[in-house]
């Protein structure tokens, strides 16, 4: 047991990413270990996406990466599949597909190329429903659900897919400040139940703070700062790399983030 | 480690009920049937009507005596019985054939592009494996296509030609309509489609007028040549349309993971690239041996998928089979129209075809829209 929790979830080391030949990483070095979350932030086109695209192998890029101590260049597909599972930051609805079906897609790693599904895999899916109260929607069309019932759909597939490493890129940038917190809540209680590792990018920093173990700060493609919640989320980190005037207050949970205004910049309608 | 759980204790399911969409398969076997039976039936009433009629029961008898060692006395003429082994037993077999083809050619191309406008026809596809099979007549190549009379049968190499002209097209098509950008909607593939038809139409034309006696030979193939179909042309079509459908339904798991987007089908374990142009490549095949055999029908990949997925729903493990069987009998009974409505004359069975598809394409335009891709 002592071998397997010193394996990291997922290591990345000098990691490079070009695309269109404009490197959108370069030298970014990442630790993820199991069970714990790992929140990664940064302003837009930091490379925050990117890097959860190469964990998960949608893109590819120079450097190694270990997924369960195994270099993922080694892996085939249906191999990497059942170890990480994405949910991307808006997963395409299928017209027509009922919540049912789309969850069973979750099981493809499992079920032999031109193959059908087996009892197990149709198990497995019931379970997932029930354990997010999905059931009652099994029937239903998944593109008749509203937002937050949606993003539970979504996580259910990517359980579905046994995978014990959970990459979210934006899981909650479609929902009101209620459904993210249910979702990322639901979140972290799979991850207490069922010993996952969870990668996420998050826009939200005082949400990100709160349930994120550790914080990656990327800008400009590399790892500005890392570690935890309070290292990351400081005022003048978020004035360096957001340009974002911000108080950072002590929270129950972590620090919260308060964009500020500032002083003098208010233009004043003219005194009649 | 959800894989490896056994679900939950059999009494505790059956207390709370089994919920229903998780055992359902997705092809149930109430539509097969209804499929198979759609199938006989339009074969049955295709044989037994035409000018000379005759009776469903001994059409059926005469069919099993074409099983070895089967003898029943059917009470038809010997020449009946040529009539309906000869001639309409080819036409037949052949309108199946090519409506099954071109409706799953339409039903894959439409989960490969994820596009629910995507039609053999639309896409170029047919008019690509049109100029193909006119470039091997008109420039003579493969055995002397050129002075042949096409209603002899035409050279086996007339499908590989069709096939070359529509696996080019629909690379064309595609690569005009990706053009589009991140902008793109299900009709800007649609609109290169239309601009790849009009571009091979052209060049149509110029080999018509460069090689004018060939014209009428090339225009008998173009109109649709159910009317010649012996089994010559069965025999042609048969072993394209079996490689194609074997290839296309071993794979329609995988065209429900494709309707996910290529990222996620990626993030399962897929090679969507890899699926994505086998399954171009057999649907074009399949397309170019139904149009090297009866010339260019149009409508029907786009007509009898979007039905058959209204009553199914969404999954291709069910709209591709069912597709196939549905597409070969509304074929069947098409070209039953065709051929009594104006009897004795024939009404091409593309105009037949049109005359129902194109009202039917608005309807799917208009639903068509809504969807984002």
């Amino acid at each position: 047991m002592s071998a397997v929790s010193v394996v990291s979830a997922v290591e990345v080391r000098d990691l490079r990413v070009e695309l269109g030949g404009a490197p959108i990483l370069d030298g970014v070095d990442l630790t993820v270990a199991p069970g714990e979350w790992v929140t990664v932030i940064g302003p837009n086109g930091a490379g925050k996406s990117t890097l959860l695209r190469a964990i998960g192998g949608l893109v590819t890029g120079i450097g190694s990466i270990c997924l369960l101590g195994t270099p993922a260049a080694k892996l085939r597909r249906r191999d990497r599949a059942r170890m990480v599972a994405t949910v991307t930051q808006s997963p395409v609805v299928p017209p027509g597909m009922a919540v049912v079906d789309y969850v069973l897609l979750g099981r493809t790693p499992y079920i032999p190329p031109l193959g059908r599904e087996s009892d197990a895999d149709l198990a497995a899916v019931r379970e997932v429903l029930d354990r997010l109260d999905l059931s009652g929607f099994a029937d239903r069309e998944l593109a008749t659900l509203s937002g937050g019932e949606r993003q539970r759909v979504f996580l259910a597939r990517a359980l579905a897919q046994g995978a014990t490493v959970l990459l979210l890129d934006e899981p909650t940038s479609a929902l009101d400040i209620g459904h993210q917190q249910e979702v990322l809540e639901l979140v972290d209680q799979l991850r207490h139940d069922h010993g996952l590792t969870v990668l996420a990018t998050m826009h939200d920093l005082s949400i990100a703070g709160e349930y994120a173990d550790r914080m990656v700060l990327l800008a400009d493609g590399r790892v500005a700062a890392a570690g935890h919640p309070r290292e990351v989320l400081t005022e003048q980190l978020l004035a360096r790399y957001y340009r974002a005037r911000v108080r950072v207050v002590d929270g129950e949970h972590g620090p919260l983030v308060v964009p500020v205004r500032a002083a003098g910049t208010r233009v004043r309608s003219a005194p009649s | 480690m959800i894989e490896a759980r056994p679900g939950p204790p059999a009494a505790a399911r059956a207390a709370v009920g089994e919920p229903r969409g998780t055992r359902r398969r997705p092809l149930r076997p109430a539509w097969l049937a209804a499929g198979v039976v759609a199938v006989v039936v339009a074969a049955l009433a295709g044989l037994a009507f035409g000018p000379v009629g005759l009776p469903p029961g001994s059409v059926a008898a005469e069919l099993l005596n074409l099983i070895p060692g089967v003898r029943i006395d059917s009470g038809l003429t010997e020449r009946e019985i040529a009539i309906l082994t000869q001639l309409r037993l080819p036409r037949v077999v052949l309108a199946l054939l090519v409506g099954g083809m071109l409706a799953l050619a339409g039903g894959c191309y439409q989960g490969v592009f994820r596009n629910p406008l995507a039609d053999p026809h639309l896409l170029g596809v047919a008019a690509g494996a049109g100029l193909g099979v006119t470039a091997m007549i008109t420039l003579g190549v493969g055995g002397g296509a050129g002075s042949g009379d096409v209603t002899t049968g035409l050279p086996l190499t007339i499908p590989l030609a069709a096939f070359v002209g529509a696996l080019g097209a629909v690379v064309l098509t595609y690569l005009l309509g990706a053009a589009g950008g991140r902008d793109r909607t299900p009709a800007t593939l649609i609109l290169a489609g239309v601009a790849v038809s009009a571009f091979l139409a052209a060049g149509e034309t110029y080999l018509l007028q460069r090689n004018a006696d060939s014209i009428r030979e090339v225009y008998a193939w173009l109109l649709g040549r159910l009317a010649t179909a012996g089994w010559h042309d069965v025999l042609l079509v048969l072993p394209y349309a079996a490689v194609t459908a074997v290839v296309v339904l071993l794979h329609r798991r995988e065209l429900d993971v494709l309707s996910v987007g290529d990222a996620e089908a990626t993030s399962l374990g897929l090679h969507p690239r890899r699926s994505r142009y086998l399954l171009i490549a057999a649907a074009s095949l399949g397309t170019a041996a139904a149009v090297s055999a009866t010339g260019l029908i149009g409508f029907v990949g786009i007509i009898v998928p979007h039905t058959v997925r209204l009553l199914v729903g969404a999954s291709y493990r069910a709209i591709l089979p069912l597709s196939m069987l549905f597409g070969g009998a509304f074929l069947a009974l098409t070209d039953l129209a065709a051929r009594t409505v104006a009897a004795p004359a024939e009404i091409p069975i593309g105009v037949v075809t049109a005359f129902f598809g194109a009202p039917f394409f608005v309807l799917v335009l208009r639903t068509a829209k809504r969807v984002v891709l």
